[in-house]
């Protein structure tokens, strides 16, 4: 999709919950309240950097009924093209951002019977919405969350005020880890469990489920590769007949955009599958980077989600 | 527009239905060429022309107060039209809350809505109706808020659920249906209650229009156009009472079908909705007799082809077998050959 109605908002709270976490409060700059979203829901937050646009999804972490407000916890990216250092470095209280409307990729599912939810790190903040939908319902429910250290532990005391006994915390720096085959192998019967973390984290958990017995529909995850840097390369779009070149920290897709090309996308992380392009013309490899592709059709180079993956390559067209 | 209500018509028993002449120039044909085929036909449901059909997003016109009550009849007789699975109760609460906001902010002149918190104050003056209601709490409501609100509104709607990479057809107001039955649908995916229409699961129309919805955004509703054609002005044609209209087909002549004859078209909308994350399709029926049709030349025209050479497997599914020939017939007069301008416009 595009950006047609995109939201001007205002920071109005800027709070560094650990080394690499900051928390951060938006308000419509026009006054009035924010669209109602459910938990697990995203925006994708564009930020004007110095001659570039960034525009990158953050799961909203506030509670849907509170909409004068919308939360996002950013993680400072160590290899990041940009968009997680400008919203540490340049974004204060008082500066203005544009964000999309709110998109649940990653909701509850209203029929499970449990819900177990497992959180890495910065993967706890699409937990804590749905966390307050599920808070005062009747549907059992656990978390999980594992993190580097205590000061690392970014929302653990709004989590514990809350959550209580539901609430199960493993510092890496004491070798606590989660047991995930018990966890996974002795929840009753339509149990769902849900993974947001590190990509070796939720690969485990869908690889356990699966081998405990879970059906995939009840297996759900949700993991935003911020776009990865790489080579420059060259990609022509042959049906706008233009030639884009890519540099190191700019993704593919940005980089079409920049030269006046519209893809469609939804979650800019290689989720959604909206990006969706086809490739006519390789000579070289495509670096996938999505979550969307099956590993055949990434071996098949036909295809390629623009929005994270990139190409090592003396040529590449694009159906575009 | 700012439509003069007809409280008087009827959908059933004597017929007692027509358009006015306004409301036959804002009929909304579903034919832009000559010929039809199914496709995925979704625009975004953006603000069409000042007194068309989409000028809003919940169009009220001269048979609402008609429409409402021939709702109110049915399900007098039928309650399982309306139906809700309890995880369903915030998709209702949003739907609500989508039709009151709408239908206030785009008709002030019929319907306002004041708000206090969670203190809401409804008011439906065509239909008399002043509601005091907390939101969220279904015990300050007289029905369950889908059920509640669908009672005011023309059109039949459908909620589904989103999980599992598909759609969950999980509740409904369905009163004025083309041969359908949500107590039959409900709990089935998209594909499954697609199931019995022809062709166009072959031609990928439903895998495409999945996806698509699947993606669908807050703020971004959507629309597309779907038709068929009813014996009689009748709204309810329900496969639970086919005897009561099945039989009407057989007494359509050459003679008869430009009275007896309707085009039944649906303008469809969907929307995402906010708490729950479900999708509300409304179904937004328009009937007109050929005759009332025929009064704009083109759209004669363009009917008499459209119909005359429809694929048979869509002239079979849509129930029109017994019948279009006398239909195509009694427009054949009106057709002298004459080429038709594009698009739905009457010209
Ligand atoms: C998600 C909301 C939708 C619902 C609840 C819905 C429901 C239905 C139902 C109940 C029928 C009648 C099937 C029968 O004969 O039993 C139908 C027919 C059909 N639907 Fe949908 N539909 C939806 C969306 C769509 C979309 C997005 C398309 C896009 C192409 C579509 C295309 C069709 C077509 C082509 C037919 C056959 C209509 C005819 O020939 O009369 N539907 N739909
Ligand atoms: S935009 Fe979602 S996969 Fe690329």
């Amino acid at each position: 999709m595009n950006d047609a109605q995109t939201i001007t908002v205002e920071v109005i709270g800027v709070e560094q919950v650990t080394p690499l976490i900051k928390h951060f409060k938006l308000a419509p700059a026009a006054g009035g309240s924010l669209p109602v979203f459910s938990g697990g829901s995203h925006i994708i937050v564009v930020m004007q950097g110095a001659g570039r646009v960034h525009k990158n999804p953050y799961s909203l972490l506030g509670s849907p009924l509170a909409l004068d407000t919308y939360e996002i916890g950013v993680r400072r990216m160590e290899e990041s093209r940009g968009g997680s250092h400008f919203m540490h470095d340049a974004v204060e209280v008082g500066s203005r951002l544009e964000i999309a409307h709110p998109v649940n990729l990653f909701g509850l599912d209203k029929i499970a019977r449990k819900h177990v939810l497992i959180a890495g790190g910065i993967g706890i903040t699409p937990f804590l919405a749905q966390l307050e939908d599920l808070h005062g319902g009747s549907v059992p429910y656990e978390l999980h969350y594992s993190v580097r250290s205590s000061e690392h532990a970014a929302f653990l005391q709004r989590l514990q005020r809350r959550e209580g006994e539901r609430l199960h915390v493993y510092y890496d720096s004491e070798g606590q880890t989660i047991a995930f085959e018990t966890l996974l192998a002795t929840q009753p019967l339509g149990t769902h469990v849900y993974v947001c973390g590190p990509v070796g984290m939720i690969k485990h958990v869908i690889a356990t489920a699966q081998s405990c017995g879970w059906p995939d529909s009840h297996i759900h995850w949700e993991q935003f590769s911020a776009p990865p840097v790489g080579d420059a390369f060259e990609v022509f779009l042959a049906r706008s007949k233009l030639s884009v070149h890519v540099p190191p920290d700019q993704s593919l897709l940005e980089s079409i955009e920049a030269a006046g090309v519209e893809v469609p996308y939804l979650c800019r992380g290689g989720v959604c599958g909206f990006c969706h392009t086809r490739v006519l013309e390789l000579d070289g490899e495509l670096v996938h980077n999505d979550h969307f592709l099956s590993e055949a059709d990434k071996a098949k180079a036909k295809s390629i989600m623009p929005c994270v993956s990139r190409a090592n390559c003396k040529r590449l067209v694009l159906d575009l | 527009m700012s439509a003069v209500f007809k409280p008087e018509e009827t959908f059933r028993g004597d017929f007692n239905y027509s358009n006015s002449p306004q409301a036959v120039r804002r009929f909304p044909l579903p034919f832009a060429e000559d010929n039809y085929m199914y496709s995925v036909n979704i625009e975004p449901h953006l603000p069409g022309p000042l007194g068309s059909v989409t000028e809003f997003a919940f169009d009220v016109d001269e048979h609402y107060v008609a429409e409402c009550r021939e709702r109110a009849i049915v399900l007098a007789t039928e309650p399982l039209r309306y139906q809700a699975m309890p995880h369903m109760m915030s998709s209702q609460w949003d739907c609500l809350e989508l039709i009151m906001e709408s239908l206030a902010h785009d008709y002030p002149a019929h319907f306002s809505l004041a708000k206090q918190g969670n203190r809401w104050h409804w008011i439906n003056r065509p239909l008399e109706i002043d509601q005091h209601f907390t939101f969220g709490d279904t015990a300050t409501l007289p029905r369950e808020p889908l059920d509640y609100i669908t009672r005011q509104a023309q059109g039949d709607f459908v909620v589904m659920d989103q999980r599992e990479g598909d759609l969950w057809c999980e509740a409904g107001m369905v009163t004025t249906q083309a041969d359908w039955s949500l107590d039959f649908d409900l709990g089935m995916t998209f594909k499954e209650w697609h199931g019995p229409v022809p062709l166009a699961h072959e031609l990928q129309v439903f895998d495409r229009a999945l996806k698509f919805l699947l993606n669908l955004r807050l703020g971004q509703p959507v629309r597309r156009l779907n038709w068929t054609m009813t014996i009689n002005p009748r709204l309810d044609t329900s496969p639970e009472n086919y005897p009561q209209w099945g039989t009407d087909r057989a007494a359509v002549t050459a003679q008869n079908a430009g009275d007896l004859v309707h085009l039944r078209v649906e303008l469809q909308g969907l929307w995402r909705l906010p708490r729950s994350n479900a999708v509300v399709f409304g179904i937004r029926c328009y009937l007109i007799s050929l005759r009332q049709l025929a009064t704009v030349p083109k759209w004669a025209r363009r009917v008499h082809r459209v119909l005359k050479d429809l694929h048979p497997a869509l002239v079979d599914y849509k129930g029109l077998t017994r019948y279009r020939d006398a239909a195509v017939q009694w427009l054949a007069p009106f057709d002298d050959g004459s080429p038709t301008t594009s698009g739905t416009a009457p010209e």
